[in-house]
């Protein structure tokens, strides 16, 4: 255990149900079906496991995490264990009284996502007609209660345009913060790749709109901005590096050191009904498999930015040079650096594919 | 910039911790934790929504018996970063 560190933050994605169906879902491509999820007891049990080994927050997700019907009684013992609760929510399937009994529970923070600005986009975008009226209705009582609120805007080729309205409307929700975070290309995204990754010229738009917003609403909206790594010249860190700071738990129990990590077939994963969470921890195969700078290759080995971006992906290293111990291909100094370029030029050619939507396979 | 007679607090979902099992004090924030250190935590200990910078930066010269002035520039550095990242208001008198 010596020179691995605690975790702070643990994900846990409570079920992959969800009343959208968003085409870049970050959930895996085989959802787990409600059969297949974690009862409320284990989950209790796993929050008290996260507290003792030094977890602080955590992020209640899905999936829909309203879609259980216990969230309530999990965020109560969430709070109970200590932890700092945030929920991750569409905001579909929140009443007025289920966030009261949320707020009685309590839960410290909301971060509600956005699909578009207005109803078309949104709509279109999740699938779920209805939705974006729906969310608003939500965002209101939201800030009536008078929970801190982060507002989640996943920019892509089709709603970047949109980005100057989100900020607008983050303010007017009384948002402190704001995710402008670019789609990035895992599990359903990648079926998306041509219609969803925007082009050199919209990234460089939303940099510059971003830098504007910045200066401009400084101390009033916080805007955290994940930029386009196709287009970087630098990966972005993932989780903080790879079983250094935080986890997640899957629906069923599954316990991941990043959401992708499942497309990494090498890897074997624990699950918490089979192991305590503190020796998946520690101890794990996978969360071990790329701990720290260790299992580097050239060029990262032997470049100052290893534990800055620690490699950056792991799964995209995988995806796109066939080998998950290699750079991550955006990388400017990445040997398949023009596979990236491919990517992107292959995307272009392909923007008026119609969009596939996330499904469930069919129960067996 | 902090003004003497600015009163800051801690908004709601803003909060400071003992973590027992580092042992050490942090301030919980929405999707952020922030490691305190002595001089953090003490500035802290004085924000209670009711007293106003100046109150602040003069107890906590007393107490550590130091300078004011060089109190009230890390104090105003501190609470400005916080301020900036909206962990925490100021509501000016
Ligand atoms: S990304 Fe869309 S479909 Fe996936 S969980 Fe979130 S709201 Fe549901
Ligand atoms: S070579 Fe590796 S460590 Fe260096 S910037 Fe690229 S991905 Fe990061």
């Amino acid at each position: 255990m010596i020179g691995i560190a605690r975790p702070i933050a643990m994900l846990a994605e409570l079920t992959h149900r969800c009343p959208l169906s968003c085409p870049y879902c970050s959930n895996p491509v085989e959802l787990t079906h409600k059969a297949g999820e974690l009862p409320t007891e284990v989950w209790v049990d796993v929050f008290a496991q996260a507290a003792a080994m030094g977890v602080l927050q955590v992020h209640l997700s899905g999936g829909e995490p309203a879609s259980r019907r216990d969230l309530e009684e999990l965020v109560a013992a969430a709070a109970g264990a200590g932890l700092y609760t945030n929920l991750i929510t569409s905001g579909i399937g929140l009443t007025r009284d289920r966030l009261l009994a949320l707020e009685a529970a309590g839960l410290d923070h909301v971060q509600l996502s956005l699909q578009g600005t207005d109803a078309a986009m949104a709509d279109a975008i999740g699938g779920y007609r209805g939705g974006f009226d729906r969310k608003m209705e939500v965002a209101g009582w939201i800030s009536d209660i008078g929970f801190p609120l982060t507002l989640n805007f996943v920019m892509h080729r089709r709603n970047l345009h949109q980005l100057p309205r989100a900020l607008e409307m983050a303010e007017e929700m009384g948002a402190r913060r704001i995710e402008v975070a670019t789609v990035q290309f895992h599990g359903w995204a990648i079926r998306n790749t041509g219609t969803l990754m925007p082009t050199l010229e919209q990234a460089r738009e939303a940099d510059a709109m971003v830098r504007d917003a910045r200066a401009r609403l400084g101390g009033r909206l916080v805007i955290d901005y994940v930029p386009a790594d196709y287009h970087a010249e630098f990966p972005k860190r993932c989780m903080g590096g790879w079983g250094s700071s935080g986890f997640n738990v899957m629906p069923d129990g599954t316990v991941l050191p990043c959401h992708a990590a499942q497309t990494i077939p090498h890897l074997s994963f624990d699950r918490v009904q089979d192991r305590p969470l503190a020796e998946i921890w520690y101890e794990g195969a996978a969360f071990n498999a790329y701990r720290g700078t260790d299992w580097m290759q050239e060029p990262c080995c032997s470049c100052n930015r290893r534990e800055i971006d620690f490699g950056g992906c792991r799964c995209q290293a995988l995806a796109l040079a066939g080998d998950a111990s290699a750079t991550d291909p955006v990388c400017s100094r990445s040997p398949h650096r023009d596979k990236v370029r491919a990517l992107a030029d292959a995307a272009a050619a392909d923007a008026g594919a119609a969009l596939v939507y996330r499904t469930f396979a069919p129960v067996p | 910039m902090m003004e003497a007679t600015d009163v800051p607090s801690l908004p709601r979902g803003v909060r400071t911790r003992f973590d027992d099992v580092r042992g050490v004090w942090v301030l919980l924030a929405p999707e952020r934790v922030l490691m305190l250190d002595e001089i953090g935590l003490a500035i802290l200990d004085e924000v209670d929504g009711t007293r106003d910078f100046g109150t602040i930066t003069a107890m906590l010269a007393a107490r550590y018996d130091a300078p004011a002035d060089r109190i009230a520039a890390d104090a105003a550095r501190f609470l400005g970063g916080l301020r900036n990242r909206r962990f925490l208001d100021v509501v000016a008198a």
